[in-house]
């Protein structure tokens, strides 16, 4: 530690810094490994896929992707030679294998509910989390803080734990297996979550704005529209990006509540089954296409990273 | 009605040819969902229902779903009253509970009026697939699906010279078709950690899986050989001195073994897909599965046929084997329960039974299975009437699912833990059901 | 209802007043966790003394008290699930703290590049578990599976099973949540990391104290505040596991991972024992809440100090 240095005594030593940027390069390259590998896997032929020892070099093929897209039966090489020459790519490739295309499969259906349910719970959630958010930031509300936590304790219980007698309610109420009931299922949970994320943003909103607002002669409801929602707009984005990842994620809720009509992606990625085994390119290309708008999404939150996975408790 | 028709026609024709419409299109119109496991019959059912859409004007739409979720998803989907299914192909297990709690209609009124005589249909079958109680003539289902547990093998690698020269050297006596499980393990044995054309191979792949029901229908192919029963003949729910009995205990350890001794590695949770996999890919000599996928082995790229054999699950004191198969009920929940009727009217014709064996589904119908010319339609035909005629079923109590549940954990704990002895296993099993008997009111 | 309050002020006399906004924005929260959350969890304590089944409809429901309790605290097996669920909880937060921790302090030399890789390592923590679940079940089939070959390219381990061998099953599911998870606990680190004010380690530089005291005695504790919010959440979530686990082992080989949450799943929609799954769901949702509550005022009391 050489006193002649103008660095300050604060800033790490050039050599530190190389040596901490290569662990956290090997890390990140570690990390990353089990992603490619799935990316990669999407890529390949169903035999290639189980190979062993695994390949690494192949040739790729859109095989998985065409798979996880269709349903497939196969036919004899007598019916095969019958048939007139393929009209598609996606045709020529199957057949090259003894199937031909029978139809569409259910993912694209699947994939749609998970949009559904995802943006509609979100949007309910997030709606409602705003209102309540700003009614705990700027109102004196009797029992606030035991409302707030009681808020926040209802993320504490297993989903399984109030999913039978969510599961009995339903079975009542008719509301099995349909998008509104898991849209209302996944509102509830992400509630607490935005309510939380959101009152820490809206707090973060000077009360002079809306004060100014009212004097100017707005309503409340003028001001809290015109004024503080203008403002909150960049929490709410990323509060909405969170809920919207959870419902987008969710499985315990989907296993036990879904079935042929409403059910999301991620049931059903684990059971997209090929001739026989697993089609593993399969389950890999669906995986990816799954995981996609995630990695865009983290991407674009990455600022807002931590005060989402804290509930608002650590900000940046 | 013949422009209907002939839309209907179109729109098929326009889906096999692989155009990407999806099922909106279609909602107007009749329409029948039907639910079963996704596996090789059921490609070969759907292909097989084109026939009634063409006839009735029926669309159909299926809903398969895999073994490993089968139950759970759709007796999950029975007890919430859904609507989903308006036919289920459920397993026979499940009469006992969709009879005793309303999940399906009863079908005798039904099968009078239309003359469908369960005469028609193998008894074993009728007996196993249709009735609740057992045995008495309170049908809930139409035989749908005749199947065994049976076992497939590599005949391409038996038949090799060195083969079976070292077989010989090494055993005394010619490598051929196991007659018994001790026959089998020592096949297993030989083949175990064997390099076949540069490749590593291995014995044989039986079940082991834990979530569903794997385990429990491997290792009760063991036990019914060595003569297993669930209770006292004379006196129900009395198991002492039978499921834990020392013969059962025999089989238990002796699967154990040939877990240990002759599996591929890591099959350590593996049901009939995993099976599949093993043997497809080269890395087993044999795998033990449902006679449903033989007819896809048969016909199978890589390993179908003059490349794999078929035989019936071996004895040790007595020739069993486990009953798999399902029957075709109509679920009460469904709105549609009279177009539902109709299709079973009509998947019992003869002809349309003789279509559905010939497509690869194992027809129940005595005009199958009794035409003298059936043992040669398929180099398992034979075989498959043996199987059928010495199956045993599991529990299929109303609270056949606890059963089962238990059986799974205790086996597992055993074969694949490595947790206690056999006879542990199965003394705490009989604790455990037991239990089960006592909370439903059974003793 | 109606009638404007004299004295209010004039620009509010065509709006709602301000307690009349405030209940009708937070109340339809309020209701909706009452009525998905809070009832159906009454319901659940209430079963929680029946023998109640969910699939058998004409069956009577009796009061049965405590036994459901009383049987699942006697059950050897149900010990062996929780015991397998510490194993898992702590095993996993053990190697999170430490790994985050470390790669938090790397990060904060701020070398160049560090936010790209930063975005780059947290990609894990936003996937489904499910999925993840799912094909890491891929990546450790013993012969076609990247696992098995990586490490066998630096030790020669042979031909060997993660999630089918007793031993390594339960250090398979530590690894997989590892792997997605501690860029959450290097996350919440990081900004411990960054909220410690410059002049406290340039007051320890004047005083010369070593690299090394200055971790212990500074950025240790300032720190561990942050840490500890951090092994709070991930302790909740990991009691709650069910969706990786399940996807990856389902509860096997035998019941060697079979978490609580996977046993509560079989027992009330496989088995359909709603009664004494109930039981089950109370106790773990006692044991969390408890748990937790404890916690929040230790961790309450690492902050003031």
């Amino acid at each position: 530690m050489s006193a002649a240095s103008t660095r300050s005594v604060l800033e790490p030593s050039p050599w530190g810094q190389r040596f901490a940027a290569l662990l956290v390069i090997l890390y990140a390259l570690i990390t990353m490994i089990p992603l490619v590998w799935i990316g990669l896997t999407g890529l390949k032929t169903p035999p290639d896929a189980i190979a062993y020892p695994p390949k690494v070099v192949f040739d790729p093929s859109l095989e998985g992707y065409v798979n996880l897209f269709t349903a497939r039966s196969r036919q004899t090489p007598e019916y095969m030679a019958s048939l007139p020459p393929p009209t598609s790519w996606y045709d020529e490739l199957v057949r090259k294998r003894n199937m031909v295309i029978t139809g569409p499969s259910r993912f694209a259906e699947r994939y749609m509910n998970s949009i559904i349910i995802g943006f509609g719970s979100t949007f309910l959630a997030v709606f409602l989390g705003t209102i309540a958010a700003y009614g705990f930031s700027r109102f004196k509300v009797p029992l606030k803080d035991d409302l707030l936590f009681f808020i926040l304790s209802t993320r504490m219980m297993p989903p399984i734990a109030v999913a039978v007698p969510i599961f009995l309610m339903y079975r009542a109420l008719g509301l099995s297996d349909t998008h509104l009931g898991m849209i209302i299922l996944y509102t509830m949970v992400n509630v607490s979550l935005a309510v939380w994320l959101l009152k820490g943003f809206i707090d973060e909103i000077p009360m002079e704005y809306e004060e100014a607002a009212l004097v100017d002669g707005y309503s409340r409801m003028q001001a809290f529209w015109k004024v503080v929602l203008p403002q909150a707009k960049t929490g709410i984005a990323a509060t909405a990006i969170f809920c919207l990842i959870f419902a987008w994620n969710e499985y315990a809720f989907a296993l036990l509540l879904t079935s042929g009509n409403a059910q999301t992606a991620p049931p059903f990625i684990p059971i997209i089954i090929g001739e026989g085994g697993l089609d593993w390119p399969a389950v890999a290309a669906g995986t990816t296409l799954f995981l996609l708008p995630i990695v865009f999404f983290t991407v674009l939150l990455r600022q807002h990273l931590l005060r989402g996975i804290t509930f608002g408790a650590v900000r940046k | 009605m013949y422009k209907l028709r002939k839309g209907i026609a179109a729109t098929a024709l326009a889906a096999a040819l692989g155009a990407f419409i999806s099922g909106p299109a279609q909602a107007q119109q009749k329409e029948l969902t039907l639910c079963w496991a996704a596996w090789d019959p059921a490609n070969a059912l759907a292909e097989l229902s084109k026939d009634f859409t063409t006839q009735s004007g029926i669309a159909m739409k299926f809903e398969f779903v895999p073994w490993t979720n089968f139950a759970d998803r759709f007796l999950n989907e029975l007890n919430s009253g859904g609507k989903l299914c308006d036919l289920l192909i459920g397993d026979s297990q499940w009469l006992g509970g969709s009879a005793t709690y309303g999940h399906y209609i009863k079908l005798n009124d039904f099968f009078d009026k239309n003359g469908i005589s369960m005469d028609d249909f193998l008894p074993a079958t009728v007996y196993a697939y249709s009735t609740w109680p057992k045995g008495t003539p309170n049908y809930w289902a139409l035989p749908a699906m005749g199947d065994a547990l049976g076992w497939v093998y590599r005949k391409d690698w038996f038949a090799r010279p060195e083969i079976q020269t070292a077989f010989k050297e090494k055993y005394g006596r010619d490598i051929g078709v196991p007659k018994t499980w001790d026959e089998l393990k020592q096949v297993a044995e030989f083949f175990q950690g064997r390099e076949i054309d540069g490749k590593k191979v291995y014995g044989a792949a039986i079940y082991t899986e834990r979530g569903s029901e794997g385990i429990t229908m491997g290792v009760t192919a063991a036990m019914y050989a060595w003569g297993f029963k669930y209770q006292n003949p004379d006196k129900p729910y009395d198991m002492e001195g039978y499921v834990n009995s020392p013969d059962a205990v025999a089989a238990l350890e002796f699967y154990k073994d040939l877990y240990k001794c002759c599996t591929p590695p890591g099959h350590s949770d593996a049901y009939m897909v995993a099976n599949l996999d093993a043997y497809k890919s080269g890395q087993v000599a044999m795998q033990m599965n449902w006679f449903a996928f033989f007819p896809g082995i048969a016909k199978d790229e890589d390993v179908g046929g003059d490349k794999s054999g078929f035989f019936v699950n071996p004895a040790e004191k007595v020739e069993a084997s486990t009953l798999g198969g399902q029957g075709i009920s109509v679920v009460a929940y469904s709105d549609k329960k009279d177009m539902a009727l109709e299709y079973i009217k009509w998947f019992a014709q003869p002809d349309v039974q003789k279509k559905w064996w010939s497509l690869g589904g194992y027809s129940a119908s005595k005009a199958v299975l009794e035409d003298p010319n059936f043992p040669n339609t398929a180099p398992f035909a034979a075989d498959f009437l043996k199987a059928m005629g010495g199956v045993k079923d599991f529990w299929q109590e109303p609270t056949y699912a606890e059963l089962l549940q238990a059986m799974q954990k205790r086996v597992h704990d055993y074969v694949v833990a490595d947790k206690g002895t056999a006879q542990e296993a199965l003394d705490k099993l009989i604790v455990d059901w037991t239990q089960v008997f006592k909370d439903d009111g059974k003793i | 209802m109606a009638v404007a309050r004299p004295g209010k002020p004039v620009q509010r006399a065509h709006g709602l007043s301000d307690r009349a906004v405030a209940w009708i924005f937070i109340s339809p929260t309020i209701l909706l966790l009452l009525a998905i959350n809070i009832f159906p969890l009454l319901w659940t304590i209430y079963l929680s003394f029946t023998n109640y089944r969910a699939n058998q409809p004409g069956r009577l429901v009796q009061w049965v008290g405590l036994d459901n309790y009383r049987n699942l605290l006697g059950s050897e097996d149900v010990w062996g699930y929780l015991q397998a669920t510490a194993h898992f909880v702590g095993w996993s937060i053990f190697f999170q703290v430490l790994l985050g921790l470390g790669l938090a302090l790397l990060i904060n030399q701020k070398f160049k590049g560090h936010a790209t890789l930063t975005t780059l390592i947290l990609l894990p923590m936003m996937l489904s578990p499910a999925v993840v679940g799912v094909f890491w079940a891929y990546i450790y089939q013993p012969q076609a599976g990247i696992f098995n070959y990586l490490v066998n390219f630096f030790i020669d381990a042979g031909s060997f099973t993660m999630i089918g061998d007793v031993n390594l099953a339960p250090w398979s599911i530590v690894l997989v949540d590892t792997w997605m998870w501690t860029p959450y606990v290097m996350l919440i680190c990081l900004a411990g990391l960054r909220s410690i004010p410059d002049y406290i380690y340039e007051a320890a530089e004047v005083d010369r104290a070593s690299k090394w005291r200055q971790f212990w005695s500074i950025t240790l504790p300032m720190v561990l505040p942050f840490l500890m919010l951090a092994v709070l959440f991930r302790a909740i979530e990991n009691f709650k596991m069910f969706d990786m686990v399940v996807e990856l082992t389902s509860g096997g080989p035998g019941s060697v991972t079979e978490l609580a949450s996977i046993n509560l799943k079989r027992e009330a929609f496989e088995k359909w024992r709603t009664g004494y799954s109930s039981a089950f769901a109370v106790i773990l949702f006692v044991t969390v809440f408890g748990a937790g509550n404890i916690y929040v005022k230790f961790l309450n009391k690492v902050k003031q100090r």
